[in-house]
């Protein structure tokens, strides 16, 4: 999207909500009451929306590759499905799943969308992981004006008006924590390691910057290993001699293990090295291991040792429908606030109507989110907090810093 | 140097050496049973990396059971042995239900042994879920050997280093100071003869593809020390196993052997001169080139036109 693009619809959709704010407030009584809303009035485009029933669409991978992360975000979003049905549904009406397996294969997840959107109706999608899976699904959306809600923090550089994004865009995630350690550690040298693929790339073009240009600092290295990678005998040896104060990582999947594996091995534990990852989550310390990962630290909005009252409930019925050893990650968290917020803009437009509840969602104030308070922004992504977290042998994290509220900015100016 | 000390200079030489050797071990491990099964029976099985997996989750079912007997300290080897008995044992099974098959027809291997990836990537999470999980590992195979205070040697590394030499002098005392080895040689050479003089190929087959399937499981319980146990863990490691078996010359143990050390020295130093991604490209390229002046690989078995 231009830039011009950008602002005539961030004008035309805060008059749109605007508007409908107004409306929606006039004739919101209680939402319970399916009768209230009659379905001729609250589905003018042909949604699969009867009576008592709305149909929604879960499309993530099950199967293959990307199966190991997307898990978690079916999960808790299935979990706040039936916790809004258990209080009553949507405008009265019960929701209804149809899951599709994106395979983690993205042209599936572009054909998935369309089933979803052109067959099934379904009046809202909760899915994709990968930014590549969701740029293949993108078009889709936007041709047949469907809503998504995505889940994982990602690279910005994206603002599509079918799409609101529940994660953290690369800003948010990055720059307080960067500057966090810097102050911290009195950290001036910096190690950037990345997997090969652009949420890594990006992130990192965004760290060099904010290092050099805000902190002081210098990056003494900038490496990115492939997808997939298992051996870091090298890059450690690099790492070694540059000895930097930091080391800034961004390594996935199965190379993401490996690296934290050979780490430890070759003596960098956190007693001699500061490391600040951003692609750890408790789901990804199952696999490494929490004797690997101790000391070191994770930026990110939500750790599932966060303490309040919203995720200790969180936490308890997540733990009550997918076991005891169930954890829940920063996506996870992510994930759950997807049906929420879908709830909140169509109660709010008083319609199914994806524009209507499109235009009905920026502005709204979502206090009952695990991660604590969230707004959504007129540029459909999150105001959020952003907390670092040290890792403890258990696989769970101590809570070290928390940063204010922190505005969306998908466009960073300067950074990119 | 560079603005580095000697000592310093020194410490890295000495510690890049060894990750070289390390990742020469790693390789020779991953692609012995593969050059097994197809340097001796012409197949080749995509599944390559699936049963290391198999080894894999061996070692992290093994590890919560030893956890629960406390015997974390002494299980490892076990797990290894476990690992390569389980293997050999679904090999032998898919030998029989499936490659006996398909002998004549090598494109259809490919395909059905791919077809068997999937299937058991489907199975391994189905059972085990889809999430990554991890060994609990004993004590003595964690953090670092250091010999001078600068110097770290991983212990892991160490580990999968003798374990590759045991596995590769097995190997050879097995095909070439054996009988079963000797019957395997025969077979290769000349089938029908070999039938001839009374030995069961069919039988020899089956015990060949079983024990390149049950060497994939110990490389797999090894790489639990060193990288990730996932339903498509397999997948890291199936193109590098290639790799080292075609650049060596698919019938040779010798060629295998000198075409892992030649790609671990290459990529290892490339990596460390270049950034990680572009050195593997390097690696990769050189690799091409010289296939294309030696289309059989280092070690071409000498056969008659």
């Amino acid at each position: 999207m231009s830039n011009i693009d950008k602002n005539q619809f961030v004008k035309k959709s805060m008059v749109l909500s605007a508007l409908s704010l107004a409306l929606g407030l006039s004739i919101y009584v209680d939402a319970s009451v399916a009768g209230d809303f009659p379905t001729a009035k609250v589905n003018t485009t042909g949604l699969s929306v009867t009576d008592d029933v709305v149909k929604v669409g879960i499309l993530h991978s099950a199967t293959g590759t990307m199966a190991i992360s997307e898990t978690g975000s079916i999960q808790a979003e299935k979990l706040a499905i039936a916790q809004i049905n258990e209080a009553g549904g949507v405008l009265g009406r019960k929701i209804e799943v149809i899951q599709e397996d994106g395979a983690s294969d993205w042209p599936t997840f572009a054909e998935k969308s369309k089933k979803l959107l052109e067959n099934d109706k379904v009046a809202t999608v909760f899915g994709c992981w990968t930014s590549a899976s969701r740029k293949a699904a993108l078009p889709v959306f936007e041709k047949d004006n469907g809503l998504l809600f995505y889940p994982t923090f990602y690279e910005g550089l994206e603002q599509s008006k079918n799409v609101f994004y529940t994660g953290q865009e690369a800003t948010q995630q990055i720059l307080a924590g960067l500057d966090w350690i810097a102050k911290e550690k009195k950290a001036k040298t910096f190690y950037l390691i990345g997997s090969d693929y652009i949420w890594p790339r990006t992130s990192m073009k965004i760290a060099r910057k904010h290092i050099e240009q805000h902190l002081g600092g210098t990056v003494v290295g900038e490496e990115y290993v492939a997808l997939g990678d298992t051996q870091f005998g090298s890059v450690i040896n690099k790492i070694k001699l540059k000895k930097p104060d930091v080391i800034y990582a961004a390594v996935v999947g199965g190379s993401n293990v490996a690296w934290f594996k050979q780490l430890n091995a070759a003596g960098l534990n956190a007693k001699k090295q500061n490391m600040l990852t951003i692609s750890v989550t408790e789901d990804e310390v199952l696999g490494i291991g929490g004797e690997n990962l101790e000391g070191f630290y994770s930026a990110m909005k939500y750790f599932q040792s966060l303490k309040n009252p919203n995720n200790d409930k969180f936490v308890a019925e997540f733990k009550k429908a997918y076991g005891e050893k169930a954890v829940i990650g920063d996506v996870t968290q992510a994930a759950y606030l997807g049906p929420w917020l879908w709830k909140a803009a169509v109660e709010r437009a008083g319609s199914f109507d994806v524009d209507k509840a499109v235009a009905a969602l920026p502005g709204y104030e979502l206090s009952t989110a695990p991660e604590g308070y969230v707004k959504v922004d007129p540029n459909h992504h999150l105001l959020s907090k952003l907390r670092i977290g040290q890792w403890r042998k258990d696989g769970q994290a101590d809570m070290v810093y928390e940063s204010g509220l922190i505005n969306p900015d998908p466009f960073p100016k300067g950074y990119q | 140097m560079f603005g580095y000390s000697m000592e310093e200079v020194g410490n890295i030489v000495v510690m890049q050496g060894f990750s070289g050797l390390s990742l020469f071990s790693v390789l020779l491990l991953m692609a012995l049973g593969l050059a097994i099964i197809f340097g001796q029976m012409g197949v080749i099985n995509m599944a390559h990396g699936e049963f290391m997996t198999v080894g894999a989750y061996t070692t992290v079912f093994l590890s919560k059971m030893a956890v629960e007997f406390d015997i974390v300290n002494s299980y490892f080897i076990f797990a290894i042995i476990a690992a390569f008995i389980l293997a050999f044992f679904i090999g032998y099974f898919v030998e029989y239900a499936l490659i006996r098959h398909l002998y004549k027809r090598p494109l259809d291997t490919l395909l059905a042994t791919w077809g068997l990836s999937l299937v058991m990537q489907q199975i391994f999470r189905s059972t085990f879920g889809a999430k990554e999980v991890s060994a609990e590992l004993p004590e003595w195979l964690l953090g670092s050997f250091k010999p001078t205070p600068d110097i770290d040697i991983p212990i892991n590394g160490v580990f999968v280093m003798g374990l590759a030499l045991i596995v590769t002098v097995g190997v050879y005392l097995f095909m070439f100071r054996s009988r079963g080895g000797l019957r395997i040689r025969a077979t290769v050479q000349n089938r029908m003869m070999a039938g001839a003089v009374g030995i069961n190929t069919q039988k020899v087959d089956r015990l060949t593809f079983a024990l390149g399937c049950g060497i994939a499981g110990v490389a797999g319980a090894a790489f639990t020390t060193i990288a990730s146990t996932g339903p498509t863990t397999g997948s890291l490691y199936i193109v590098d196993s290639f790799m080292v078996v075609v650049f060596g010359g698919a019938a040779s143990l010798m060629g295998t052997i000198a075409s892992a050390f030649g790609i671990a020295q290459a990529q290892s130093i490339l990596q460390f001169f270049m950034t990680s991604s572009m050195g593997k490209v390097s690696t990769l390229m050189t690799i091409v080139i010289i296939l294309m002046m030696r289309p059989e690989g280092l070690f071409a078995s000498k056969v008659r036109k």
